[in-house]
């Protein structure tokens, strides 16, 4: 089959040579069979004709044989395409609305799917990313300490043992991503710590001067030098060849550049680039806050190592547990509280497939997006039927000119091939506009996806998988929507058609199968009704949610004040005076220290219990260090006891303040004042004691969504251990006024060498309803997007039905019908489809709701009231869309009706 | 000697006929084909000789046959086919099909 495919296409290509071959071999054989004739005693002439004659018609037989080789369907395609696209244009309102819908249908496809793509299948841009494998704590048992990422990641100490004693892997790798500041005004920029073998071991090759080698990874390196990417080297400096040996400021130090990595490498973490990278080991002097590299409770790097072809996992993961062992004895540090050593000891490394890197979104995204790929699905299938029903409509009045063709010798399939070529001409035209709306629209997703100060990096460059998609979708389509029309219409009766008078004559099956498109279309819109109004309710729903705060208007400030140098021991009057100048600034209300931003999604909890209990009795309390002033400037009410205070120093006894439910928790709601918990060990704090002094209302913590938890308050006054930066929480006097700036110019001018980042806390909460926010827009605009199909659909099967019936409505109204009798007539029908559709589309809601529980909020899937909203939108719609060709059916002039017969 | 004068080879059975032809012989071009037939058939098979090379062109298409440019004995340019594996393989499966209708009709125009 395909050996005969390819020699035709030989031929084809090869198609003037092989005729003039083929005119040789004729020409030979006439010369041959002329000779024999002679030599048989025929004269010269006579010899000559015989041999034409035998041989027959030399131009037919050419026909012939290039028919062999061709067929005749590259002529006929040819020929199809062009009565198709005469037939297209010939009724371009048709053309544009079926273009136009499938366009919309296609483009928000492949624009979901291009994200789904990048965050979810896509393999790493490295060599051979399949051989990667990441490296993490099998078991998170008895971890503490700090971690930095939202996925497990493991200690310096950790990895130094792992490259220096692992003898599994070929090659080793590590890496945080951790912002520096860029300049000698510094401005955040996207910073990667990575191994001296990083790009080596992931087959990364300089674009511009080199990359790092292992010797530079070192302790003590200073900083080395620094490897842009590609993106940066562009923005930055303009793709500048000479920017190489040249120094830049990254965090205050002067860094030589050494290296520029090619485009197509965004780093390891999917959704974020970088913008610089530098070794690991110059961590101890780009950061001013603490020396990470002998830190054995800082879980800040993450992990990777490249297998050997002849390796798999599952041989990897049975030889890990031994180096594990070793690697967690090697690393326990002396600060690692001692109730959770054994724990420690007992953890283990475990591989898992890292070709396609490590994501943030991956967990939060991958189930929305799935969930908006099945909705674009049902769009697209909502744009076929529509798209159906259209072509058979066209179709059937059109049936006069098939039973034309097909009595004066075209055959069936010619036809059926004709019109399928004209639905692949509309397919290809959706499938082409569809790109074009694709790639805004997945481009205003990432934009919608990127938080403030953090745009995301997504690589949308279509690769394989995509154009593989897109073109499965439109061949679907085109099947989908195409086929059975086009089968139809060619398998009409040529004499039947003919016969008729009518224009147009419907068979049943044609007008049944339509009404049952009518059907679906209504019940898959309202499924994704349903679905945005579900959506849409759980968005308001989570921001109606009280909080226990009032965070409208409340600016969060980090200020970083290590330049200036302030000693420790003076740091805590320092950030008095700090607080006091921020106090006095006009405009503000209040303001009060908070190491926790709340709602940020970010925070930690320890273990309490109260004393004289035992350990195993406890619960688990959200950590929150707070300075006084917090509460008022939050707005939390304080139900019993006292705030914190000035006298609350480190000299005096450890106080705590705590909430509702923590209260509930530990069984002292009656009173807990003047009781005594006991708070475990952290790596930087003895087990430690503290009375409660306070008692608040409950509040959420690291989100809306969140049920209310215990939670204590710690005294940021009682830290022993100040770092040269501090954030605040500050009410303003009105909201929505310009504070920021204002605080930032009375900031600078008293301490010029001052860091000042400020937010909106509302901004951050807003950011942590992302997932929320794009349900609730991307699927709302697919609803209203497939009400509005089904409004075209059932507008169309409407008025076809009224063209249909002229004849009659004309004699019932000659013969004096009312108007709203003949418009019930029209309408009844439109009605009973509408109600059959609702009904489905009811009951496949609710399923397809359930589905996506998990993403709702203070809704159920099957809350009656969206329910009948939904349905109560759609018969509005419908009712709308079977009006307009009732009411042009009343104002028929009878006459002109039946003359039309 | 009029081609009219003798009957056309039945429908279908040319390629068979070619097939054989290139199995008797290693490779043979176009005339040579179509002299065989007439010759071993002892002049009663008449190939409308024009008709052999769209049917030549069929057995390359279905690659029973493959062809080269060769020269002749006295030096002419001349494309030589020969039989392929699956060319051989097929004209099995023509005999045989064919010695089985051939056979159904004999007995019905002359029962036993």
């Amino acid at each position: 089959m395909l050996g005969a495919f390819l020699r035709r296409v030989r031929y084809w290509l090869a198609n003037s040579s092989e005729r003039a071959d083929l005119e040789d071999e004729m020409h030979l054989h006439v010369a041959l069979r002329a000779e024999k004739l002679r030599a048989s005693g025929l004269d010269h002439a006579t010899a000559e004709a015989a041999a034409r004659r035998a041989f027959g018609n030399r131009l037919r037989l050419h026909e012939r044989s290039r028919e062999m080789w061709v067929g005749t369907w590259l002529d006929d395609l040819m020929r199809d395409i062009r009565i198709g696209w005469r037939g297209l244009r010939r009724t371009p309102g048709f053309t544009i609305i079926a273009v136009l819908t499938l366009a919309l249908g296609i483009g928000a496809n492949i624009a979901i799917f291009q994200l789904v793509d990048a965050i979810r299948l896509r393999s790493l841009p490295v060599k051979n990313p399949h051989q990667l494998a990441l490296i993490q704590l099998a078991d998170r048992k008895g971890w503490r300490g700090n971690q930095t990422k939202p996925w497990p990641t493991l200690t310096n100490p950790q990895w130094e043992y792992f490259r220096d004693h692992q003898n599994i892997f070929a090659g080793a790798l590590a890496w945080s991503s951790n912002n520096l500041g860029l300049g000698t005004d510094p401005r955040p920029v996207r910073g990667l710590f990575v191994s001296g073998d990083f790009f080596r071991v992931l087959g990364v090759a300089p674009q511009l001067g080199r990359v790092f080698t292992p010797a530079e990874d070192r302790r003590g390196c200073g900083v080395p030098g620094t490897v842009l990417s590609h993106a940066f080297w562009q923005s930055e400096f303009a793709g500048d060849v000479g920017i190489l040996g040249r120094k830049i400021i990254l965090n205050q130090q002067p860094v030589e550049v050494v290296g520029v990595v090619g485009s197509e490498f965004t780093g390891l973490e999917v959704g974020t680039g970088f913008d610089v990278a530098v070794p690991i080991c110059s961590q101890a002097t780009l950061w001013n806050a603490g020396n990470w590299l002998d830190e054995g409770a800082v879980w800040w790097l993450t992990v990777m190592g490249r297998y050997a072809f002849d390796q798999d996992l599952t041989s990897i993961n049975a030889r890990l547990p031994v180096l594990s062992a070793a690697l967690f004895q090697a690393t326990l540090s002396p600060k690692y509280p001692r109730e959770n050593a054994a724990e420690y000891l007992r953890m283990a490394l475990r591989a898992t497939p890292g070709g396609a890197g490590v994501s943030d979104l991956r967990e939060p995204y991958e189930d929305p997006l799935l969930l908006l790929l099945a909705a674009t699905g049902l769009v697209l299938l909502l744009a076929c039927a529509n798209l159906g029903n259209m072509i058979l409509a066209r179709a059937s009045t059109r049936s006069h000119e098939f039973a034309l063709r097909l009595s004066i010798g075209a055959s069936r399939l010619q036809l059926l091939r004709q019109l399928m070529v004209e639905n692949a001409l509309l397919a290809l035209g959706g499938a082409c506009a569809g790109l074009l709306i694709a790639n805004a629209l997945s481009r205003y997703l990432v934009a919608f996806l990127g938080t403030e100060g953090n745009s995301l990096s997504i690589d949308l460059r279509p690769d394989g998988g995509l154009i593989a998609f897109s073109t499965v979708v439109t061949v679907g389509c085109c099947a989908a929507f195409g086929l059975f029309p086009a089968w139809r219409a060619a398998g009409g009766d040529a004499g039947d058609a003919l016969k008729s008078n009518s224009r147009a004559t419907p068979t049943r099956s044609g007008s049944v199968f339509r009404q049952v498109l009518v059907v679906a279309q209504v019940t898959l819109s309202l499924v994704l009704v349903f679905g945005g109004l579900l959506f849409s309710r759980t968005l308001r729903n989570v921001l109606g949610v009280d909080a226990g705060f009032r965070y409208a208007g409340v600016l969060t400030a980090w200020i970083d004040y290590s330049r200036l140098n302030v000693p420790e021991p003076a740091r805590w009057s320092f950030e008095r005076e700090l607080l006091e100048t921020i106090r006095t600034t006009p405009g503000v209300a209040s303001a009060a220290e908070s190491d926790v931003t709340p709602l940020s999604g970010s925070g930690g909890s320890s273990r309490v219990w109260l004393e004289g209990s035992q350990r195993g009795q406890g619960i688990d309390a959200k950590t929150h260090f707070i300075g006084d002033g917090y509460m008022e400037t939050m707005g939390i009410r304080l139900l019993a006891g006292r705030e914190f205070e000035h006298r609350d120093t480190v000299a005096a006894p450890r106080i705590a303040i705590i909430n509702q439910s923590m209260a509930r928790h530990l069984g002292i709601s009656r009173n807990p004042i003047g009781h005594r918990f006991r708070k475990e060990a952290n790596p930087w704090l003895p087990q430690t004691t503290f009375e409660i002094v306070g008692l608040v209302n409950d509040t959420k913590y690291f989100s809306l969504k969140e049920q209310p938890s215990a939670i204590a308050y710690y005294s940021t006054a009682q830290d022993s251990n100040p770092a040269p930066s501090i954030q605040l929480l500050i009410r303003p006097r009105t909201p929505g006024s310009q504070l920021a700036a204002a605080l930032h110019q009375a900031l600078k001018a008293k301490y010029p060498a001052i860091g000042m980042d400020t937010r909106l806390l509302e901004t951050t909460v807003h950011e942590g309803l992302l997932r929320e926010r794009l349900l609730a827009s991307v699927s709302g605009f697919f609803g209203l997007l497939a009400a509005l199909i089904a409004a075209v659909g059932l507008y169309g099967v409407t008025s076809y039905m009224v063209v249909r019936r002229t004849n009659e409505i004309g004699i019932r109204m000659a013969l004096g019908a009312r108007h709203r009798h003949v418009i019930r007539t029209v309408v009844s029908r439109a009605t009973l489809l509408v109600a059959i559709g609702i009904v489905v589309g009811l009951a496949l809601g609710t399923v397809a709701a359930q589905a996506a529980r998990s993403m709702l909020f203070g809704v159920q899937p099957y809350d009656l009231s969206t329910l009948l909203l939904a349905a109560f939108a759609l018969v509005l719609i419908a009712l709308a869309a079977s009006l307009v060709p009732a009411v042009r059916a009343v104002r028929l002039d009878p006459i002109a009706a039946l003359r039309r017969h | 000697m009029r081609a009219e004068n003798r009957p056309s080879i039945p429908q279908g059975t040319l390629d068979m006929l070619i097939l054989q032809s290139l199995a008797v012989a290693r490779e043979m071009h176009g005339f040579a084909i179509a002299d065989a037939i007439l010759e071993t058939s002892e002049d009663v098979l008449q190939v409308e000789e024009g008709s052999l090379y769209p049917a030549l062109q069929r057995l390359l298409v279905k690659g029973y046959v493959v062809a080269e440019w060769g020269k002749t004995p006295d030096n002419r340019r001349a494309r030589y086919y020969q039989l392929t594996a699956a060319g051989r393989k097929q004209l099995g499966i023509e005999v045989r099909e064919y010695l089985r209708v051939n056979r159904a009709i004999h007995r019905i125009i002359q029962p036993a």
